[in-house]
């Protein structure tokens, strides 16, 4: 090992870990601030988020949500591009299931609707990320830009249609009409009885969103698309001078990411709602980015940050009915700290940990 | 007709404020080569920490600056990392709006118990609406009184300040000698280093004249504009004024035009709403909402002239690779 380089336990494993432990710890301190006990806090959330039957079942159906919405950014990521569309691409690809169910539900049992509300989510949402993804591609505008403006003009175009188009007769409320049982994924809690979900939402997706990851690492280490995907990604001139089309690269790309981020719909709006919900989304999109990051653009890393964020998600909730002065925008303070620390002061301290590692490399040497 | 006119221009005017002081803000953080797409987040923490102290110490004068004092804490992280660190600027910028987003409810909640709020001002504790001299003795002289009584008089000191900071600005960024440096470093750092001018140095005091602009609209949203803090009152206003930035080419003129047109396109959403337009028909409010965005990708598609952004931003300075 020469100087300034770690090992890989170290860079996959400790760094991350130190970052994570910084963004708990400045977490911790605005727990103190606001006048409450950490210590508390913590115990609260973690019992919260998987003491209990119930709250597993939340936990994991929140980590679903985040598995989908974190490929999406991650995917995006190896090319190099940063996709902060995955909320407006999510929200889109949400129709896109909402359609297939409400075109299917009252013919056919709930998996033949299923291949197609896949199809649906993840067409829709890859149709999203495909304008911004031209755009960058040909005309050269910047992604992250046009992702932002692409999610707002979901917003818009989502709230008209829902509260003009899609809303049933005689209704206030803007949302569709409730699907019928084949439209409907199973609940957990109804397939596997023999463990007490409680009343918790999570569904058959969560098996989908492993399914997906499994796809995605085949798709992006061990096929000839996902090789390109990455050289593209370290260095653009040089994957362009080995023949790899930017253009092809950048959209194909974004419609993978888009179609991704659709899928989130499947595990909301045919697993829990059985409608289609204004903002169904709820920020889950952003938490993608924070979930890709930590879990480092690889399906296991991205996993397990699901399920952490999963676990805050639910024991926040927990927390906030528990401790009422920590409401549930704790949750979004660290997710915040989880984005700074994981990502934008990723290597800060990476100078300490490698002259920790070179003075005690150099001892053994001598010695 | 023209009092129509004047009352949708006089909302333009009041709707514009808080994007114009937003867009000039990110217009110095992108001119030295910092992408900041945590304007809203620096918007939302002033808006907060505006109302809050001008609540606390009865005066909005106060409120401006705890206000100014959060968006600068803000712009230093986002400093911070991207400039010291060199982080990823958009990774901080989404770390910022997350942070002010969850910070200001639970801080809110914590302190007043309002459910995120904060308590309701008393107009001693607002920017209140100035009448400038002779306002009423004009008012009825036709076409130019109304304009005067009603569009131009009646505002708060922000709106003006605003308006004000659009020469200045322009002055501070193509005539002074800092505002020369200030777009050296944003478009080529290692040039602007190799004359001895510290990229470092100037990109921090770039954030932190961003930040001070963006505590300026934030206290205009909580402290002149409404009386106290609602939960996320900031409502996507930083994103509109990054779109107002590059629909402006990142010049502080065209920035105050983009920001009328796009307050514009906001107070015509709330004008028409319901209203049939003749020859068209009724027009959904959520495109005018969407219009702003539409346009801009629009602009930034290339169809309509070229934004061509500082050449060096985004991009973190390495003085020396070792």
């Amino acid at each position: 090992m020469s100087k300034g380089q770690l090992p890989r336990w170290v860079d996959f494993g400790l760094l991350p870990a130190l970052n994570l432990i910084a963004a708990f710890i400045v977490s911790g301190l605005v727990v103190v601030i606001i006048g409450e006990d950490p210590f508390e806090a913590v115990k609260w959330l973690v019992w919260g988020a998987l003491g209990y039957g119930e709250g597993i079942g939340y936990t994991l159906y929140y980590a679903t949500n985040f598995i989908f919405t974190g490929l999406a950014v991650a995917v995006a990521f190896h090319a190099g591009l940063f996709n902060i569309g995955g909320e407006g691409q999510a929200y889109v690809g949400g129709l896109g299931i909402a359609l297939a169910c409400l075109a299917l539900d009252r013919f056919i049992p709930w998996w033949v609707t299923f291949p197609f509300a896949i199809a649906g989510g993840a067409l829709f949402g890859a149709a999203w990320a495909f304008i911004p993804a031209y755009l960058q591609a040909k005309r050269g505008s910047h992604i992250v830009i046009t992702t932002i403006m692409f999610n707002f003009i979901a917003s818009a175009l989502m709230v008209y249609l829902l509260s003009n188009i899609l809303i049933p007769q005689g209704t206030m409320s803007p949302s569709t009409r409730n699907f019928e049982a084949g439209g409907q994924l199973p609940l957990l809690r109804n397939v596997f009885t023999s463990f007490d979900f409680g009343q918790s939402p999570v569904n058959l997706a969560f098996f989908l969103a492993l399914a997906v990851c499994v796809v995605v690492w085949l798709l992006i280490w061990h096929t000839k698309l996902g090789y390109e995907i990455r050289s593209f990604g370290k260095n653009p001139d040089a994957a362009a001078y080995a023949g790899i089309s930017p253009v092809r690269i950048t959209i194909i790309t974004m419609l993978i990411s888009g179609g991704l981020a659709g899928l989130m719909g499947i595990n909301v709006v045919m697993g829990e709602q059985t409608r289609l919900l204004l903002d169904f989304a709820g920020g889950a999109g952003f938490v993608g980015i924070a979930v890709a990051l930590m879990g480092r653009g690889h399906p296991i890393g991205i996993i397990l940050a699901a399920m952490l964020f999963g676990l805050l998600y639910q024991g926040g909730a927990e927390l906030a009915f528990e401790i009422p002065t920590i409401s549930r925008d704790m949750i979004v303070v660290i997710q915040a700290l989880v984005i700074l620390f994981a990502g934008a002061l990723e290597h800060m301290f990476r100078p300490a940990v490698v002259a920790f590692f070179d003075r005690f490399s150099s001892d053994t040497a001598e010695a | 007709m023209l009092d129509t006119i004047i009352l949708v221009l006089d909302s333009t005017f009041r709707l514009s404020t808080p994007l114009l002081f937003a867009c000039l803000a990110g217009l110095f953080s992108e001119r030295s080569g910092i992408v900041d797409i945590g304007l809203e987040g620096k918007i939302l923490g002033s808006a907060f920490a505006a109302a809050a102290a001008a609540y606390v110490f009865q005066s909005p004068w106060i409120g401006l600056l705890a206000g100014i004092f959060v968006s600068v804490l803000l712009a230093l992280i986002h400093g911070y990392a991207s400039i010291t660190q060199r982080g990823n600027q958009v990774v901080s910028g989404v770390a910022i709006n997350f942070l002010a987003a969850g910070l200001t409810v639970l801080l809110g909640q914590a302190w007043f118990s309002q459910g995120g709020r904060t308590p309701a001002l008393d107009s001693a504790s607002r920017f209140n609406n100035i009448e400038l001299p002779f306002a009423d003795a004009l008012a009825d002289v036709p076409v130019f009184g109304p304009i005067y009584a009603n569009l131009i008089s009646g505002h708060n000191i922000l709106v003006y300040a605003s308006f004000a900071a659009v020469p200045l600005v322009w002055w501070i960024v193509f005539r002074t000698r800092f505002g020369l440096r200030l777009r050296a470093v944003g478009e080529n750092p290692s040039a602007a280093d190799t004359a001895g001018l510290s990229v470092t140095l100037l990109r921090y005091r770039a954030t932190i004249i961003c930040g001070i602009l963006c505590g300026f609209s934030g206290a205009y949203l909580s402290v002149a504009q409404g009386a106290g803090f609602i939960k996320d009152m900031s409502a996507g206003k930083g994103f509109i004024a990054l779109a107002a930035l590059i629909f402006a080419k990142w010049k502080p003129v065209n920035a105050m035009f983009t920001c009328l047109l796009f307050g514009f396109l906001d107070a015509l959403a709330i004008r028409l709403q319901g209203q049939e337009i003749p020859g068209i028909g009724e027009v959904p409010v959520q495109v005018f909402q969407a219009l702003p965005y539409v346009l801009t990708v629009v602009l930034l598609a290339g169809f309509i002239g070229r934004a061509i952004p500082p050449k060096a931003s985004g991009i973190p300075y390495v003085k020396e690779r070792t």
